[in-house]
């Protein structure tokens, strides 16, 4: 119903990881859904309390590495025995062991790579226009601060119950993200 | 709401980091090397000498473009010489660096927090060096996409059964998976940056490669498992590079290449020399930066430790070598072991016993491993030994094979050495360039190692 609000958001701001945890558990309870929180460092105990689904990041792990292996053997097994045969003192063209280093290599080579770009697409990155870099003080996020975003277009969200909610969960400031 | 001032995460005090310091402490400290402190005499002279060295590699390699790689010291029976030796101990430096950052990762080890930034760039620069032996070493180097499987018109391929070009695909795989792995890694730290640099060149470009990082849940959640991943896909990598450049030797037919036992001591004697460049890096650079409260004795010492445990295997792997070569009863196996110490370059051949077996033994002694000074000496000692002992694998086994109306000399040129401290000094240089525009530490993760030692 706030699809139309002229801002992003209300963010609030922590000193430390403990409270941003808690308020992240609090606003999730108290039945927001559209939330986030921004921290300098990884904080596993916030997935729990924002119920983060799980991701989706090892199945491209996956595929790429069975793709780069397939893609690596076979690829040896159609220059070696079909394409450019050559016959060493009789011994199998088809001599699977041999492959296997270069299969591997190229196993990990894809993995790594389809692993860390779709890492970064399935995060939208790169994004290098975002709302939240409007908010006061938001370049302490990848600094020493803590913060606990509500977006506008949370079903749940009306500004000014919303900015008394975040004050409830007694962070150093709250305010508005401007979009 | 001022309460919360006294709920801010302070360091208690821990072998890995000093006490008394919070995100922001950390986070200014490691950045002000980047955005604020002027770069120092050291470092200026450091930066003069590296790039004289890069200008004598220029060189260097210019002539060589104009007359072929007769300008080296390589000729029949010698002839791979310099640039395979300095291929391989290139490459083994950069062992460190991938085992720093993903083996202890997956480990669970607190001490690589401060370390691995600086050693994964140490891997990359040092896999850059190592590339570009085999390239100059071609003869054409200009050909050297002939290396790779592409569909070209005269309807060859690569000999997929050969380790050298295993060696092609392990080398490039471990060079780019390096990369992806430290710039993940980097694109927290790029954030902060972005966000504290003044310049606003410098805004940019930090916030260009940041990506727009801005630090969500979300992001983070899967960045995590991301960066696990790759971990564990790095770690095989570490093994398996050195095992086929072991591979380039133990498939050949002479006597002290044809064994079994090179993969293993090949990895072995890499993250050897690796440790060693480790501990010749991070000497410099926390006395250069004031960074002993991050990289502190405790790392110095650890890394000593490896050295020590690394040196011993190299040293079972010699005496494995000796005595399976006696062993064998096979007369050219049991020369080369006579002819290593007793031949024409035995001088190589003790220096690298004295190098790689007796001066590690010195680091059984707490005092030596805590000491700055002798812990720098030892590491350039380790590092000279590990390249004598490739001129020994190399040249020895080349120069007495099995038929003496084959047996030759090797003698390297100017060249072979300008080629050879000309990636010393590109190395150095490229170091010294990342030191002043990345951070050396990973800020993120020294944050996360607050968090932890002050719950």
């Amino acid at each position: 119903m706030n699809i139309h609000q002229p801002m992003y958001g209300l963010i609030a701001e922590f000193d430390s990881a403990e409270r941003v945890v808690e308020a992240a558990r609090k606003t999730r309870e108290a039945g927001y859904i559209r939330i986030d929180a921004l921290s300098p460092f990884a904080l596993p105990e916030l997935d729990e309390a924002l119920h983060l689904p799980k991701n989706r990041v090892p199945l491209i792990f996956l595929i790429g590495g069975i793709c780069g292996g397939l893609f690596g053997f076979f690829m040896q097994v159609y220059s070696c025995v079909y394409s450019y045969p050559i016959n060493v003192g009789g011994r199998p063209l088809y001599s699977w062991p041999t492959f296997i280093p270069i299969t591997f290599e190229l196993t990990i080579l894809s993995a790594g790579l389809c692993g860390a770009f779709g890492m970064l697409i399935l995060n939208g990155l790169p994004q290098h226009y975002h709302p939240l870099f409007n908010a006061p003080q938001f370049d302490l996020a990848s600094q020493n601060k803590f913060f606990l975003l509500i977006e506008s277009s949370d079903s749940k969200f009306q500004l000014d119950q919303t900015r008394e909610f975040l004050g409830s969960l007694e962070p150093v400031s709250v305010s508005e993200v401007p979009r | 709401m001022s309460a919360q001032s006294s709920e801010i995460a302070v360091s208690r005090g821990s072998p890995v980091l000093a006490a008394g310091h919070d995100y922001s402490t950390v986070t200014d400290k490691i950045a002000s090397v980047v955005l604020n402190q002027k770069s120092g005499l050291p470092w200026q002279f450091a930066f003069a000498i590296a790039l004289l060295l890069v200008m004598i590699l220029t060189t260097a390699v210019s002539y060589l473009f104009l007359r072929g790689v007769g300008i080296w010291g390589v000729d029949i029976p010698v002839a791979w010489g310099f640039a395979i030796i300095n291929f391989v101990w290139w490459i083994g430096i950069g062992h460190a660096g991938t085992f720093i950052s993903a083996m202890l990762y997956l480990m669970r080890q607190d001490w690589r927090t401060s370390i691995n930034r600086f050693a994964e760039a140490m891997t990359l620069f040092a896999v850059a060096c190592a590339g570009m032996f085999p390239l100059l070493h071609l003869g054409r180097p200009w050909e050297f996409f002939w290396l790779l499987p592409y569909p070209n018109t005269m309807w060859l391929w690569p000999q997929f059964r050969s380790p050298l070009v295993w060696d092609v695909f392990a080398v490039s795989t471990y060079g780019t998976i390096s990369l992806v792995f430290w710039y993940v890694g980097l694109i927290p730290d790029l954030a902060t940056l972005r966000d504290k640099a003044k310049p606003s060149i410098a805004r940019k470009l930090y916030g260009w490669f940041a990506l727009g990082w801005r630090g969500s849940a979300r992001h983070w959640q899967r960045y995590q498992i991301a960066y696990l991943l790759l971990a564990g896909l790095a770690a095989p990598l570490v093994v398996s590079v050195h095992s086929v450049v072991g591979m380039d030797f133990a498939a050949a037919q002479l006597p002290g290449w044809h064994s079994t036992i090179f993969p293993p001591y090949f990895v072995a004697g890499a993250i050897f020399s690796g440790f060693a460049m480790v501990l010749t890096l991070a000497i410099p650079l926390r006395w250069a930066y004031g960074l002993q409260d991050f990289i502190t004795i405790r790392h110095l010492e650890n890394c000593a430790k490896l050295m020590l445990v690394t040196g011993l295997v190299v040293a079972y792997g010699y005496a494995a070598e000796a005595f399976y070569g006696w062993l064998s009863g096979n007369e050219f196996d049991m020369y080369m072991n006579v002819n290593r110490g007793l031949g024409n370059y035995r001088v190589t051949y003790w220096v690298l016993i004295f190098c790689n077996v007796i001066s590690p033994q010195f680091l059984w002694f707490q005092f030596v491993r805590r000491s700055v000074f002798l812990l720098f000496i030892l590491s350039l000692i380790v590092q000279l030994g590990m390249w004598m002992e490739r001129f020994v694998i190399i040249v020895t086994s080349l120069q007495r094979d099995f038929l003496p109306s084959s047996w030759g000399m090797y003698y390297p040129t100017l060249w072979d050495y300008a080629t050879l401290f000309g990636t010393v000094g590109f190395f150095a240089l490229c170091f010294l360039i990342f030191v002043r525009i990345l951070p050396a530490i990973s800020i993120s993760e020294m944050r996360e190692l607050v968090h932890k030692e002050a719950a």
